[in-house]
């Protein structure tokens, strides 16, 4: 549906509740060139799917305060085992959606594991990640890291304080594992981007010889690990450290098995971390449906950052029900509202730890996909040189902007929300501005993602195929 | 000894029938209980986890406690979600007195209790499917040597097969073979029962089949004198004689089914306890341990009071009222 009109002025969405309350007909009748409204839902009854994870946040509080029952739906979340099954439910139809990785939607259309069409209208958060190592790591790499007046540790720190650490165990032919999520997750990249800005290469993928264990030429093997796993795997010392969302950082911290030695918004400022992934043909059969989700979830989105995070002790008593994150309220409360404890301690302010709908979070930029694809490219998932043309096509058929502006505009025209909340739809192009703040100083530009692979050491670029 | 001789009836008392029957039946199992809480509770304390202390007694008690609150807090949002639904419906008709409107059931998290309801119809129906095949074709087995002959490499090569092999299998058949709309099962379900099933074929097969085959022969004979149909034989000389050996069978069976459920579910993510498990694991709560140890505990309970029931109809259908059951 195309909007011919936008709709501010108090006087027309009055005249329009009015309206609605007249028979649908009649209203479309009237209002058909000013604002068609929204149709009911074609799907009531949905099943989403979610992983224990804080960022799952919007799913637990658009549901616990009733924002999908507002719009008709009758939503069951369901906590999956791992990436895997959750990404292959929502292909198979067993989920309507689910909370998932930025990297599974655009990993799923170009075909890095398995092909299915997945979209997404919706960006659940920014930021809410962190790199952990082991006690014992921490204490050989603390001797690197230069300090403060105070002592404590200046930040953000950098892999090159780990650079020795790995070195030392390559020459006792000691193999130094760490663990991630899933191999298109955030947190392969994120942990990748590290390594590889400290000068630790942390391996290629090669699909088109069939090794997907993304360890060619590694100094840091990195393994697939459940995030709530995490903790308890690196206790057994199968690896020795690991990137992953919260609370299983600050479980970490709580259980004095490890240190978290940097958050993602040190290594890249705001990145965008998971979204609510759907299959096409789902959003295509049910598209009110898909809006009005959407719509829930934005409003969700608002309550969360609401007030300057007045919301989020609330937010975290939700979260720690067993039947969502279920860790202790103190292990979630600590990033939640806005600190960070690294060493036992050591408690800093990272407000912008979690962001749910501040700075645009819950719009899908293409740049922000673009930014996938290219790690992707720069890690040999993407085995051959792309166009940037190409680069573009994808992170169009993937992210939809279109989807998100309607449920946006309907939210407005029911007085949830201001138009100023969101992006100027007519004048978004969906390509952020230049981006600075990394960790290795490089600047991100969507839309030049070739380009953008050049300036970098260690990965694949240009025709370069393994 | 010197003393208790001075008073006989104290004696004789002490070694009386009554006594006797009070201290099998009340006293030693009381005793064996305590002392296994007590050593529990010592035992716990002494294990430090990374989720914090092993649950003892204490905390398990605590935990069984807040799941049976749990439960009724979420029955109470249940009815508020189904009132709420009655406002929509209402509503809606106002607008539109065509449109279509239904009640659904309560979309929040099913409570402990719920989830044991759901692992006791999964084992049931599982159990149940996996009975109505073996015991006929244990029957066919024991009275034919050739079918017997025909049948036994299958029973002996899937017998020792672990359930959860056949989960992966299962799960993608059911997926593919059952697509409809409106399911009248949900997916999940089924594939637990099946799993269930898969399992519980083999010790009711080779029990019946072992009933079937050792019915004395003198029976044989009288049945051959009173002339008596193939039926007839099965029904009235068969059947009655390998009652208790089918019966055992069937008792072993839902025994196994009720272990591989659990697991099932823990692997297969569906619902029932063995997922209120995993759930739980996951969680990583500080109260996660002990959330877990009361499931154990009601598992064990659970699987006790099911092999009792069992061994009760055993005894109402047994013909021999006086061989030792247990």
């Amino acid at each position: 549906m195309q909007f011919t009109k936008k709709v501010t002025s108090t006087f027309v969405r009055k005249a329009l509740k009015t309206v609605a309350t007249l028979s649908a007909v009649a209203s479309l009748a009237i209002s058909g060139n000013a604002l068609a409204e929204l149709g009911e839902p074609e799907k009531e009854d949905l099943k989403f799917g979610f992983i224990k994870l804080t960022d799952m946040a919007p799913l637990a509080v658009a549901y616990e305060k009733g924002y999908f029952e507002d719009e008709g739906l009758y939503v069951t979340l369901e906590a999956q085992a791992n990436w895997k099954v959750l990404l292959d439910r929502v292909i198979d139809g067993q989920l309507d959606g689910a909370h998932m990785l930025a990297g599974q939607p655009l990993g799923a259309t170009i075909g890095f594991g398995t092909q299915a069409d997945i979209i997404t209208a919706f960006s659940m958060d920014l930021n809410g990640n962190g790199i952990t190592v082991s006690n014992e790591i921490w204490k050989q790499m603390k001797p690197n890291i230069p300090k403060m007046a105070d002592g404590r540790p200046v930040h953000p720190i950098k892999a090159d304080a780990l650079k020795p650490v790995v070195e030392k165990y390559k020459d006792e032919g000691k193999p130094f594992n760490m663990g991630m999520v899933f191999p298109v997750s955030t947190h392969n990249y994120e942990l990748r981007y590290w390594l590889a800005a400290g000068g630790i290469h942390p391996g290629y993928y090669a699909p088109h010889k069939g090794d997907t264990s993304g360890t060619i030429g590694a100094d840091a093997l990195l393994s697939v690990t459940p995030p709530p796993q995490m903790p308890a795997t690196m206790e057994a010392g199968t690896i020795y450290g690991y990137c992953v969302g919260e609370p299983w950082n600050q479980q970490a911290v709580f259980k004095g098995i490890g240190v978290p030695v940097v958050t993602d918004y040190e290594i890249w400022k705001d990145n965008p971390e998971k979204v609510f992934g759907v299959n096409k043909q789902w959003s295509d059969k049910y598209p009110n449906t898909h809006i009005r989700v959407v719509k829930a979830m934005i409003r969700a989105a608002m309550w969360l950052d609401a007030n300057n995070n007045a919301n989020r002790p609330e937010a975290v008593k939700i979260l720690s029900k067993s039947q969502y994150v279920g860790a202790d309220y103190d292990v979630i409360a600590n990033s939640m509202t806005g600190t960070f404890e690294y060493e036992k301690g050591d408690k800093r302010e990272v407000p912008d730890f979690n962001v749910f709908f501040r700075h645009n979070a819950t719009y899908p930029y293409y740049s922000d996909a673009i930014w996938y694809l290219t790690q992707m490219r720069r890690w040999g998932q993407i085995e051959e040189k792309k166009s940037d043309t190409w680069y573009k096509d994808i992170a169009k058929k993937v992210y939809r902007p279109d989807i998100y502006a309607q449920a946006a505009k309907a939210l407005v025209a029911d007085g949830v929300a201001k138009a100023s909340d969101f992006p100027n739809f007519k004048t978004e192009t969906g390509y952020k501005p230049k981006q600075t703040h990394f960790i290795d100083n490089i600047v991100y530009d969507g839309t030049k993602p070739n380009a953008y692979l050049e300036q970098f050491e260690i990965g694949l670029k240009g025709s370069t195929k393994l | 000894m010197s003393t208790l001789a001075k008073f006989p009836e104290i004696k004789t008392f002490l070694t009386s029938e009554v006594v006797n029957y009070w201290t099998r039946v009340a006293l030693l199992p009381i005793t064996g209980l305590v002392v296994f809480l007590f050593c529990w509770h010592i035992v716990a304390k002494s294990i430090d986890t990374s989720l914090g202390q092993f649950p003892g007694p204490t905390q398990t008690f605590e935990q069984a406690k807040t799941l049976i609150d749990e439960h009724y807090e979420e029955r109470e949002k249940e009815v508020a979600f189904i009132e709420r639904q009655e406002k929509r419906n209402a509503k809606k008709l106002e607008k539109n007195p065509d449109a279509k409107v239904k009640i659904r059931p309560y979309t929040g998290k099913p409570t402990f209790f719920d989830q044991i309801w759901t692992s006791l119809y999964t084992v049931m129906v599982g159990f149940l499917i996996a009975s109505v095949i073996a015991v006929p074709l244990g029957i066919v087995c024991g009275l034919s040597q050739s079918a017997y002959a025909a049948i036994n490499p299958l029973i002996q090569l899937f017998k020792p097969v672990s359930p959860l092999a056949w989960l992966p299998l299962v799960t993608m058949v059911v997926s593919a073979v059952y697509v409809s709309d409106d399911p009248m099962f949900s997916k999940s379900f089924l594939t637990s029962a099946l799993t269930v099933a898969l399992c519980c074929l083999w010790p009711t097969l080779i029990n019946t089949a072992v009933g079937v085959s050792a019915v004395p022969q003198d029976l044989i004979n009288v049945s051959k004198v009173l002339r008596l149909s193939r039926f007839g034989h099965v029904a009235k000389i068969v059947m009655p004689c390998s009652i208790p050996m089918i019966f055992t069978g069937l008792r072993l069976s839902l025994g196994i089914g009720w272990m591989v459920l659990i697991a099932a579910e823990m692997l297969a993510q569906n619902p029932g306890l063995g997922k209120f498990v995993w759930d739980e694991f996951q969680n990583g709560s500080s109260d996660s341990l002990a959330r877990i140890m009361v499931a154990v505990l009601v598992i064990g309970i659970i699987g006790f009071i099911l092999d009792r029931v069992m061994l009760m109809i055993q005894k109402y259908v047994s013909w021999d009222k006086n061989a030792t059951l247990r």
